[in-house]
This record gives structure tokens, sequence and C-alpha cells, in this order.
């Protein structure tokens, strides 16, 4: 059976033009996907039944027991941690943030080690940005700063940029200028029409100068600002100001590098100053599929993004002292859910150290490095090929994955409320 | 569900014409009836004022640019917390509470039906999902057409029928309820970085201006025979010398509904500048209220400030821009391809601000300036205004002039030479404030055809008992009472369950979302429309097939069905 218009649910770019040849419970060909999302939809390393670590080996056992013993895990926690979020949709992640206000938990998403820090430059300076389509439909310049789409988001440029045709700039190739901003040559900087090579660490002094050029101010310029020559910073400062619709992409190696949300701050800043003199604007290149929608969805119930702390009894948040990195490097936590993430690979090891001392549970489809540090991993059916709901792309436009086919794991969903239920009578 | 018998309550139902009058409601099944079963539960309400539940007509509160505010204010998050009690959650925010936040505010104010005031067509599922954790009140969408590329193309060929089936494919899929058009041709504008600036300035690529684009619309909402009127945002919000723009928007009111208005204006205050400048910015309501007296076709809302700090948000993405430009706080935009766009920024009105005094006053003069009290609706624009926690409080100024006076003394000792309001002598009296929070908007919206806005046998059961004694206080002098009294209820009933008691809400909510579904002939289907279709295949992001909202978003959708004659 051929799927049309399937949404793949691995990077934010949220494709959904995918057709998907599915035999019976497996997926056995992708057509218009990147490798990525052939991967991901291809692959087979799923978990096949709830596993509980006896000893130095798993046994299996049922989800009924896995999900009684979590919550039990869950209710005798003082400071339990709900990490993760962004590889589920938005119906799950709500009866996530519900959970932790029932238990007094911190829930916090994967923001916390990516943008975490955009968002904290947008809560001092706001956020000029836009769909995806304005961008296709509108841009003469794009700049990619930190950010590296061939290989992090493999379709961004093709769908959305670079050689993507729109309806005011009909061929894309020849009239939208590309200008790749990063420490090192990539994949990406290949294609730019103009390749800006920042020294690692000298990103905020560019925003700066940019920023500086676009007041009229050239006279203050030096020769070299970290590494990048006073006439590249001029040439990109004519080209920004020149377009009819620039657009700003950029990734963590501006939200990670040296200065973190200052980056950001500035960089949005820069947006905010070309905006005097043309239209421009600038939007993060977020990573997991529906790390955006956890934002969204912890926002409207609790009203902040990430790092949510309901200790007591109020929505709290404060990054740095509610995020989870902090929380676990203090050794705070005494029990943690890991929900569609892998924090066993991405966190500092101390953390990851931390997950395995106190008793962790992961409900994720997939064998992963947070499996090592756990005590029960509860496999899942995947959002986006056996089981559906919202997702966000990574400008905010919701868009619900599909189903490609039922097979014979539960849903996050299907996990949560079960979980929440029990915990709920218990605490009454 | 067993009935509810309220007794001696004191009735004010304008639409029943029931102008205050001590009797008994009884409700059976969600519904107002003749008798109440037996074992009913009895509110002796004991002469207190007793109204059909609030509606909104023009609020933000669901939504990717609701939520946004949010996202980038901490500092609101924290102006207003709850903790989880009872049945309620945890809630956050002063201006942008989160959903629940929302939902229980509005409740404990007698609050049972909200129109979020802008959904972008694309984003709508974002704006159903937050619909769904507002369970109090039943929620409707205006739906965003103000820079739609197929609306232009069809007004650009003078083709009134072909905007009309854009528009009902489009509040189909979007599972929408009206028409809104905000800054019409001015979002697409700003795809460019540029704006309108009259109604007869053409839209930059498209050529065709926001009084044409406005003027097929109206049409266009007619021969959809939709349940509201096209609900409109002027061009040109918050500029100084705009009441000429919305004089000239006014003139393009045809009257082509026996039922209602043919053209709904939103958020007036800000559209009834004179002057040139900042510096010489006053009050034009006046003219304006003039304009809408003598043309029964239109109605509008006050969009009233109310000094204190507020989040303004709209689709207006060049305005936000201009506004930050003048406060150089934090600045949010975000265009929406094809249809629109939208801007954040946190605004403070303070009354030391002679602007901003002639802008409360200008909110006030329009609603009591505007003779017939089912033209001239309250509101805030909330939150750009004020938060709707602030209608207490703008009730009782336009109750008691002694009230207004008090506050003259505080404001602006200049306002006086910019403004009228101070010769104004007229104080509203209960009937008319319950025309402008719950009757005149069901009119308006047209759903007291699904039993909105009214306690007739019949109706839906929502109802809000409030504290104030009518008999016993009079509004003109005992004005701290009438701010108390709309603050919180005694009782909301949403339909026939008691929600929320003394301030409290107690029990979990289930409301229903309101969309509209105009039937068209087949020549008019555009989802069979190869031009139609190619804006999907080659300039949206989002494929034609995800596009529509799926079904699972509304639980509980109440569709309005119409016939177009097309």
């Amino acid at each position: 059976m051929k799927v049309e218009d399937v949404v793949c649910p691995f990077c934010g770019c949220l494709c959904d033009d995918l057709v998907v040849e599915v035999e019976g419970t497996r997926v056995v060909n992708v057509e218009n996907g990147c490798t990525l999302a052939n991967e991901k939809f291809m692959g087979d390393h799923r978990l096949k039944a709830p596993i509980r670590r006896a000893g130095n080996a798993w046994e299996e056992i049922s989800y009924d027991e896995a999900i009684e013993e979590t919550a039990a895990i869950l209710l005798d926690a003082d400071r339990p941690l709900l990490y993760g979020w962004s590889g589920t949709f938005g119906e799950a992640q709500s009866v996530g943030v519900h959970l932790a206000e029932l238990l007094g938990a911190v829930i916090d998403n994967t923001s916390t080690v990516c943008h975490g820090p955009s968002i904290m430059a947008i809560q001092e300076v706001g956020h000029p940005g836009c769909t995806l389509g304005q961008v296709k439909n509108r841009a003469d310049v794009v700049v990619y700063w930190a950010a590296n789409p061939i290989e992090a988001h493999p379709r961004h440029m093709s769908r959305y940029t670079t050689f993507c045709d729109g309806f005011f700039v009909k061929s894309a190739f020849r009239e939208r200028k590309v200008i790749v901003v990063d420490v090192r040559e990539t994949e990406s900087s290949q294609v730019a029409d103009e390749f800006v090579k920042v020294n690692p660490g000298g990103d905020y002094a560019v925003l700066s100068a940019l920023r500086a050029i676009v007041r009229g101010k050239r006279d203050l310029i030096p020769a070299t600002v970290e590494g990048v020559s006073r006439e590249q910073l001029f040439r990109v400062a004519d080209l920004c100001m020149s377009a009819k619709f620039g657009a700003i992409f950029f990734g963590v190696g501006l939200t990670m590098a040296q200065g973190k949300y200052k980056n950001i701050r500035n960089a949005i800043e820069l947006t905010e100053e070309l905006n005097r003199h043309t239209k421009f604007t600038i939007s993060p290149m977020r990573g997991h599929w529906n790390v955006y929608g956890s934002n969204e969805v912890f926002t409207w119930i609790t009203g902040y993004p990430y790092a949510v702390d309901f200790a007591r009894g109020i929505a709290f948040y404060n990054p740095g002292e509610t995020t989870s990195v902090d929380i676990l490097r203090r050794g705070e936590c005494d029990a943690c859910l890991v929900v569609a993430s892998d924090p066993g690979a991405h966190f500092p090891r101390a953390c990851a150290e931390h997950l395995a001392r106190i008793p962790t549970v992961q409900i994720d489809p997939h064998v992963n490095a947070t499996t090592h540090l756990s005590r029960i991993q509860i496999p899942v059916a995947v959002t986006g090929i056996d089981a559906e709901g919202t997702a966000y792309r990574m400008d905010g436009v919701p868009i619900r994955t599909r189903r490609l086919f039922y097979g014979n794991y539960p849903d996050d969903l299907d996990v949560l409320e079960k979980l929440y239920r029990i915990i709920r009578e218990a605490r009454g | 569900m067993a009935g509810i018998l309220i007794k001696n309550a004191f009735v004010i139902d304008p639409i029943s014409g029931i102008k205050g009058e001590v009797m008994d409601i009884a409700i059976n099944k969600g519904k107002i009836v003749e008798e109440a079963p037996p074992g009913s539960e009895i509110i002796d309400a004991a002469g207190c004022l007793t109204l059909p539940g609030g509606i909104d007509s023009h609020s933000h509160v669901c939504g990717t640019k609701v939520n946004f505010g949010r996202y980038m204010s901490p500092e609101d998050m924290r102006a207003g917390r709850t903790a989880r009690k009872g049945v309620m959650h945890v809630t956050s925010g002063y201006s942008v509470p989160t959903t629940f936040g929302n939902s229980y505010r509005y409740s404990t104010m007698g609050y049972t039906t909200i129109l979020e005031g802008a959904m972008a067509p694309l984003e709508a599922r974002h704006t159903h999902e937050e619909f769904t954790a507002t369970p109090h009140q039943d929620m409707l969408a205006n739906t965003l057409f103000d820079g739609n590329w197929s609306i232009m193309e069809a007004v650009q060929e003078k083709d009134t029928r072909r905007a009309a089936a854009v528009v009902a494919w489009v509040l189909a899929a979007a599972k929408g309820f009206a028409i809104k058009l905000t800054n019409p041709g001015g979002t697409e504008a700003w795809g460019w970085g540029e704006d309108v600036h009259s109604v007869h300035d053409p839209v930059p690529k498209f050529g065709v201006t926001p009084a044409e684009i406005i003027s097929t619309m109206i049409r266009a909402n007619e021969l959809l025979n939709l349940p509201h009127s096209v609900h409109l945002h002027c061009n040109n919000l918050g500029v100084p010398g705009n009441y000429q723009t919305t004089l000239d928007t006014i003139e393009l009111a045809p009257d082509l509904n026996r039922e209602r208005q043919s053209l709904y204006l939103t958020h007036v205050q800000f559209h009834s500048y004179g002057g040139s400048t900042w510096r010489d910015i006053c009050s034009k309501s006046e003219d304006i209220t003039r304009a809408v007296n003598n043309r029964p076709q239109v109605v509008m809302d006050m969009g009233q400030i109310m000094f204190g700090r507020t989040t303004t948000m709209t689709a207006d993405g060049p305005m936000e821009f201009k506004l930050y430009m003048l406060h150089h706080n934090k600045w949010s935009n975000h265009d929406v391809e094809l249809e629109t766009g939208s801007g954040i920024i946190p605004v403070y009105y303070g009354r030391k601000s002679l602007v901003n005094c002639v802008m409360w006053s200008i909110g006030l003069e329009l609603a009591l300036l505007t003779r017939n009290p089912w033209q001239c609706l309250l509101s805030t624009d909330s939150p750009n205004g004020a938060p709707f926690v602030k209608y207490p409080e703008i009730i009782a100024l336009l109750m008691s002039r002694r009230l207004r006076e008090n506050e003259r003394r505080m404001i602006d000792p200049r306002t006086e030479h910019f403004v009228p309001l101070f010769a104004i002598e007229r104080e509203l009296d209960w009937y008319e404030i319950a025309v402008m929070t719950r009757a005149a908007q069901a009119k308006a919206l047209g759903i007291t055809r699904i039993g909105k806005g009214y306690l007739a046998p019949g109706a839906e059961a929502d109802v809000a008992i409030f504290s104030i004694r009518p008999d016993q206080v009079d509004p003109s002098v005992d004005y701290q009472q009438v701010m108390a009294g709309f603050s919180r209820t005694r009782y909301t009933i949403k339909r026939g369950r008691i929600v929320a008691r003394d301030g409290e809400v107690v029990v979990e909510g289930a409301n229903s979302t309101i969309w509209t579904k105009a039937i068209v002939p087949d020549a008019y289907d555009m989802s069979l429309d190869p031009e139609f279709r190619k804006k999907f295949e080659q300039y949206y992001t989002v494929r034609m097939s995800n596009y529509p909202v799926q079904d699972v978003y509304l639980p509980r959708g109440v569709r309005i069905e119409t016939e177009a004659q097309l």
C-alpha cells in the first residue's frame, strides 16, 4: 500500500510530501525523503517489549507491570524530573505536563540542550520571524549562520530556500543569494554565494560589526573582525540591506558557542536593525521534528516553553536553575522519566552518571544510549509511522502526522494516560 | 443531569425583551425550559442580577500569536499565577494568561462564549488545540483573509462569487467561524516591509485596494449566508488622523442583511484619532459615532484601553513594527505565507501619557455617544487595550459619571482639551450593560440561532448570576460595588451545569467549538479548482491534503451549515 503526503517525523522541517510504501507492519519504500527520513522509516531497531533491569541483565515484563512500577517510582520521588518530549506528539506532551503538575515535578524538553538560549534571547528582545513559505516565495537573500542544513536538515534548502522557486522568485538558484557563516567549511558553505569564515567564538563580534555597519558606522570597523575582513563585512551588509526580503536561519553552532544566548540576542537585534531598511526575518533551525511542539504545549499550559518546576504548586521557570542539566548536575533529582529523547547520548557525563544512579525510566521505541542508564524501558509506537498526532514545524506551523499502519505497540499517549490515572488515584 | 431552578432572579434578557424582572428560570438538560424537572437543584438568587452568559465577540485567547505572547514574556507569566486547586489546573500570566487561566477567569466573571479575534488558516490547528484547553467557554474563531492571495486574485478579477467560494473552502478547512480582515492588504504589503495607508492605496504586486477587498468580502459573506458579518480591523490602526480612514471604511458598508449588521468594526478606539502627529492627537469619537448612529448596518466594539501593563498582539504586522519604533521594548513578528501576518509587543499605558489618556477617553466616548447600545459592544480587544479582567472597571466607568470625574483628576490634566469625554453626562444602565456584554454580541455574531445570548425556553442554559442587587445599588454612586459585583459571579452556569461559584471553578469543563460550513454548488468547490490547487502545489509549504483541520481537533464541534447563493 502506498501512502501519499506522509509527514516525516525526523527533523524540524517536517516535510509532508513523502510517499511511503507499507507492507503489513513494515515500511518497505520511501520516496521524496532524505537519507535521514529513509533511515527513520525503514530502520528496525525497536525494542520488542517492556524491559526491567535484573542485576546485570534485562527481563521482559508486561506493560501493566512496567507502568505500575514507573508510577511507584514517581510517587516515591521527592524531586522527579520528566524530560524529553521532542520526539512525541502534542497530545502526549500535554498529558506529560499535567502529570508533572500532579507530581510537583520538573518538566523539561530537549530545548534545554539546543535552542534554550534562543528562547532566552527571544524573551529579552522578541522574535521577528515568519513561516517558511514566506521565505520560499519572497526571499532574495538567505543567511545560514552556524548551521549546516545539507547535513542536519537535508531538504531545508530544496523545500524552502536555496533551490526552491517561489511566487515572486521564479528562479531561486539565479535570483537568490545565499550567505553561509560558520567556523569551518561545510557542505552547505560550498553552495553559498558568500562564505564568511568566523573564528570559533567570534560570532558575537561579527554580529556587532554588521549591526554597526547597518547603523551607518562603517568607519568604526577594524580591518578584520574575528577573522572576517572589513571588505567582506561591508559586502555582506550591503547584500542584506539591498535585499527585498532577507531571511536568517541559525543553528546550535550559535546557541551553544561562546556567548550563547547573547549571540542570539545580537542576531535578532541585527534583524531588527535590517527591518529599518528592508524586510528581514530570523528563524532557529529546530532539530527534533516536534521540539517546537513541546515548547508550544508547555507554554499554553504552564506559561513557559521549557524548564518548568511545579515543586511549589505554581509553575516556576528559571533556566540555569530549573533546567534538566542543572538539576541533574546538582544531584538534586531522585527519579527521572525520559520520554521520546536520548539524554544518555546528549547530556554531560556527570548528568548521565546521575541518571544511572537514580531510578530512570525511559518511554521510547528504540534501544539507545539512555537504555543503558535506565531501570525500565517501555517501548511505544513511533509517531508518524504507527501512531499519529500533532507536531509543530520549526516555524510554528502545526501539522498532523499520519499513522501508516496499526502495529502492536501502544503509543506515548496510551502509556502516559495510564500512568496519569494511577498517579492521580494515588494522589487523590 | 438533574435540572436547576433559579428562584427570585432579577433578570435582564434583552433579546427576550426582559428589562429587569424578578422571576424564576428553569433549566433542564442543558437548556432553558418552562418548568424544572422534579428533584432540581434550587438556587435562591434573592433578587440578584441574572443575565445570559457573557459573550466576548473579540478577544485574543488562543493560537499562534497568543501563545507566542506567553512564550516571549516570562515577566507576564510571573505576574499572575495560581496553584493547582480542586479541579483547577495551575495558571500563569496576567495580560496573556495560559489557556486554563483565561478560561477560569472568564468563567468566574460569567463569560460562557468567546470569539478568538484572529486565526491564520494555515495555523488553525494550533488555535483548535488551545480551544480544547480552554474548557469553560464555547469557542469561535475569526478566520483571517486580509492578505489571502486567492481572495486578492478574485478581487482583481472582480469575481465576488469566486471570493465567496474561497471563503467557503477555507472556513470549512480551518473550522473557522467568520471572515476576519485585519488591515486588509496591509499584511500582504508587510511581506515586503511596506503597508497601505488608505482604503484606496493599492497592495504591492496585486494592485487591488483595501476598499475593493472590503466591499467584495462584505458581498461574498452575504452570498454565503454566514451567521456573522465581515469582522474588520480597519487600515491605519493607531495612526494619528486615522479617523478619516475609518469614516471612509464605514462609507463602504451597504445594508444587506435584515437580521444583523453587514459590517462589524472591531476595536474602534484605535481607529478614532484626529490630529496629524503624536503631539496633536485628539478624539474623533463624535465623528465616528455620528457615522455609526446613522448606519444601522454597522456594529462596532470599543477596544477600550485601561491604564497599566499589557501585551499588544494582532495580525497587523506593520502596525506592531510602528509601535515597536515608539516603545523600543521587544518585538515579535510572524508573517504567514499566502495569508496574513502578525506582531506582538508589550506596552504600558500610563496616566501620565497624554496620548494614552486620549485613547482611554475615546473608548468610553464611543460607548457613551453611540445611541443604540446594540451598535457598540464592550471590549478591550483583550489583551491589546487591557486584559479582559478589566471589564468590570469599564462597566463602572460607563455607569458612573462620578467615577469618570475621579479619574479625570488622576490623568494628564491636558486631556480635556483633546477629548469631549468630560462633557458627556450619560450614564449607562443595567439593561444597556447587559446588551453590550452578551445580547448584542449574540445578535452580531448570529448565534442566537443556536440558543446563545438569551434566557427564553429553548435557549442554551448559559447563565451568570451576580451578587449585585439592582434594587439596592445605585451604580452612579456605588461604582465600587459594581466593579466588585461584575468581577465574580455567585454562579456561572454553562450548558445547565454550575461551573463556577464565588470566584472558583468547580467542575472540569467540556466546551464546544462553533464553526461554519457554507454549502456551495460543485462549480464553486475550490478543492476541484486547478488555480486554487496550484497554490498548494507550488506556493504553500504544506500539502493540500495536510492543510484542513481534522475532525479529531473538535471533540464537541458545533457546525452551523448555510446554503450559499452561488
